[in-house]
């Protein structure tokens, strides 16, 4: 039995969750609302002429080549960040929460990446990767490997790829460190002595007892993916080469910023808006019921 | 700082604040994407003319890169607070002219305010780029350059080049035979649309787009898609499998490739030079833009790039006073010419270039002469005077990307450059629909 707060009179709960509902109002629905309106308007970047069009943002997006490699980019570049980042996290948390000498000093580092923005971590690794100048480009070439981010979309998005599970890695370590913790030692110690093995232990054992951790960081993790990694993106490749490393989002910012179509903008953040919603939905329904609380 | 100190402080500031008589002084805010030396220049500039007078004060704030500057005066204008001046780059002229109500054009201004003003004191291969194609200045110049072909002599010397290559076919055999000495890079460029389809176009006197390149009206049409813009790049495209040229990116992030020296001959803005005069370890020299010989008039001149300071709208007269006199305080001719050689900007006026050559500059600076000789280097004709398409910015990135997708051997040349030609009409159609008619 979960244990539950009880007020008297009606009043006081509202109040304790107004700051709260403001916020969301006024940073969450109502740019969301707006955006829906914007959709609908064929508008120049001062906002000065003003033109109603139905759908017709619409429509002309979901004629646009372009779009759908975007869709298609955006899936590739998720899915590759959510998996690396999860279990590179989850492997040093596993590594960390052992009695060691000096484990606080490694958590500590372990965390400092979160604490750079995703613009910045972006310059840094280019400063890595620029081919010809750059220390760890220059080792793949001298090893062979014609390392061309400019040119080569795969390069672009191993590039993207590794700067936004680096900038996320932090994140996620903290959460399963924190989650891992949380699990009895008794029950490992339990299962010790009935001889399972670590990797036994790990699998049947604490993975599971991490899954609401696990459920949790996946959700979050792809919310990253599809809005956070948009300056990081900006600073490494541009969208480039040749819309290799170009997501939904980025082509939002794209389309409204640099090129003032707001209405074709505002059209594509209603959509990612609706496909991150289904995905989260989706998740609850059938994902959810595989964790164990 | 202790708390106590902190609040004495407070105090004595406050009290300054208010005794300042606030009505006697109009503030200008002037917005910018200056950085490094060049926005001391932009704050001594600032300073010099508040110095100058008691009437007006310009007050510069760094909004960010070019894009930024542009996005927050948008931003600032449809929350009725835009500044006074804001500096825009050049491709953001037709987002900005087709603003009406949004923006004061700088001619008018300086005649409602009865300001010496002789647009024909000004160069008009810089000035033509900011007017209407009746000759009335829209915005006001304020830093710029043009491209040019920077190259390593040491390189070329051991290469056994005699002399910097002129002409196209020379570039490409030049890089094949740099190729032997720098492996990964003979020939490089900076700002892919900008030098390769923008500023080829003029310097051959082809046209871009239809209605002189769109400064006689927004119904222009893309048409780049031609043989000669074929050939340059299939020629590209071949050189690119050995990298006797490499691509260096949309901007100029590739540029520290030529001062390590990595590509001896690297195309890109003249405004390079100050980080080539600092960097390259090794004898260099700009010479102007390769052409190709058979085209009829080639060269014919160089367009801008770099940026211009826009008036804009509602302000009070008191304001639209001070910004006048602040332009005429810039065209001034000694601190035109003064601007020219410290920042590497190319002058404004003719006044200016005169004088510099007369005071011998170009003689001990040979390579700050390069922009302007291009720029004036036949009278700008209607393929020649400047660019004026809608979302000019976003095209930039639509026409990289075919040229990557080229260069990449996804697309033939010819297929990258009429996808890039029906993009970017898609997109200039629906520029032209929401610009105020």
């Amino acid at each position: 039995m979960e244990p539950r707060a009880i007020f008297s009179g009606r009043l006081l709960p509202y109040l304790l969750i107004l700051p709260q509902l403001a916020v969301s109002l006024i940073f969450f629905y109502w740019p969301a609302l707006q955006a829906l309106q914007q959709s609908f308007l064929v508008q120049d970047a001062f906002g000065l002429s003003t033109e109603f069009v139905w759908f017709e943002n619409y429509v002309t997006l979901l004629q646009t080549p372009e779009y759908y490699h975007a869709i298609g980019v955006t899936f590739v570049f998720s899915a590759l960040v959510a998996f690396f980042s999860l279990t590179l996290g989850l492997l040093l948390a596993t590594m960390a929460n052992r009695n060691i000498r000096g484990v606080q000093i490694y958590r500590t580092f372990l965390i400092i990446p979160y604490a750079v923005a995703p613009a910045v971590a972006s310059v840094l690794f280019i400063f890595m990767f620029q081919p010809g100048l750059g220390m760890i480009a220059r080792l793949l070439q001298r090893n062979g490997i014609d390392w061309n981010p400019v040119l080569n979309g795969t390069h672009a998005m191993i590039l993207v790829v590794i700067v936004a599970v680096w900038n996320q890695i932090s994140y996620n370590f903290l959460f399963f460190l924190a989650g891992l913790q949380a699990i009895p030692k008794s029950v490992i110690e339990a299962a010790a002595i009935d001889g399972a093995k670590p990797m036994r232990r790990f699998w049947t054992i604490i993975f599971p007892l991490l899954s609401p951790t696990t459920f949790f960081l996946i959700i979050v993790n792809i919310t990253y993916v599809f809005f956070n990694t948009l300056g990081i993106i900006d600073t490494a490749t541009g969208g480039g080469p040749n819309g290799a490393t170009q997501t939904l989002v980025y082509k939002v910012f794209q389309d409204g910023k640099v090129g003032t179509d707001l209405g074709g903008s505002a059209a594509q953040s209603v959509i990612l808006m609706v496909i991150v919603v289904a995905l989260t939905a989706f998740q609850f329904r059938y994902v959810e019921k595989k964790v164990h609380y | 700082m202790t708390n106590r100190h902190f609040s004495a402080a407070a105090a004595v500031a406050v009290t300054l604040a208010l005794a300042t008589p606030a009505y006697a002084v109009t503030e200008i805010q002037w917005w910018h994407a200056m950085t490094g030396p060049n926005n001391d220049v932009v704050v001594k500039l600032a300073n010099d003319f508040n110095a100058s007078q008691g009437e007006y004060k310009i007050v510069p704030t760094f909004k960010g890169s070019y894009a930024d500057v542009l996005n927050a005066g948008i931003a600032a204008f449809r929350a009725g607070n835009a500044p006074g001046i804001m500096q825009v780059f050049e491709v953001g002229t037709a987002t900005m002219m087709a603003a009406k109500g949004a923006i004061k054009p700088v001619s008018e201004l300086m005649k409602e305010q009865g300001e010496k003003f002789d647009p024909k004191s000004y160069l008009p291969a810089i000035t033509g780029y900011y007017s209407t194609s009746k000759g009335d200045m829209l915005s006001f110049p304020f830093n710029s350059s043009s491209m040019v072909l920077w190259v390593n002599l040491d390189a070329l010397k051991k290469a056994e080049i005699t002399e910097p290559p002129k002409t196209w076919p020379e570039v490409f055999a030049d890089a094949k035979k740099l190729h032997a000495t720098n492996p990964t890079c003979g020939f490089s460029s900076a700002w892919g649309s900008w030098g390769l389809i923008e500023q080829f176009s003029a310097w051959h006197n082809v046209p871009m787009g239809s209605k002189a390149n769109g400064l006689d009206g927004f119904d222009t049409v893309l048409e780049f898609n031609t043989p000669l813009e074929t050939k340059l790049l299939e020629s590209l495209v071949d050189l690119q499998k050995d990298k006797s040229y490499d691509y260096s990116g949309r901007t100029n992030t590739g540029e520290g490739r030529f001062t390590s020296g990595e590509c001896p001959m690297f195309m890109t803005s003249s405004a390079f030079y100050p980080n080539v005069k600092a960097n390259a370890k090794f004898a260099y020299n700009a010479v102007p833009m390769p052409y190709f010989p058979d085209v009829k008039g080639a060269p014919q001149n160089s367009i801008i790039g770099g940026a211009s300071l826009w008036v804009m709208g509602g302000k009070s007269p008191e304001e639209y006073k001070g910004i006048a006199k602040f332009f005429t305080f810039l065209s001034d001719t000694d601190r035109q010419a003064n601007l020219h050689q410290v920042s590497g900007y190319l002058p404004i006026t003719k006044a200016a270039y005169e004088k510099t050559k007369a005071d011998g500059f170009y003689e001990k600076n040979p390579i700050l002469e390069v922009p302007l000789k291009e720029l004036t280097n036949k009278p700008p004709t209607e393929n020649s005077r400047g660019l004026r398409f809608g979302g000019m910015v976003q095209l930039r990135d639509v026409f990289a990307e075919e040229i990557e997708a080229a260069l990449a051997g996804k697309k033939s040349a010819k297929e990258a450059l009429d996808s890039a030609v029906s993009r970017g009409n898609a997109m200039l159609r629906q520029f032209e629909r929401t610009a105020v008619k």
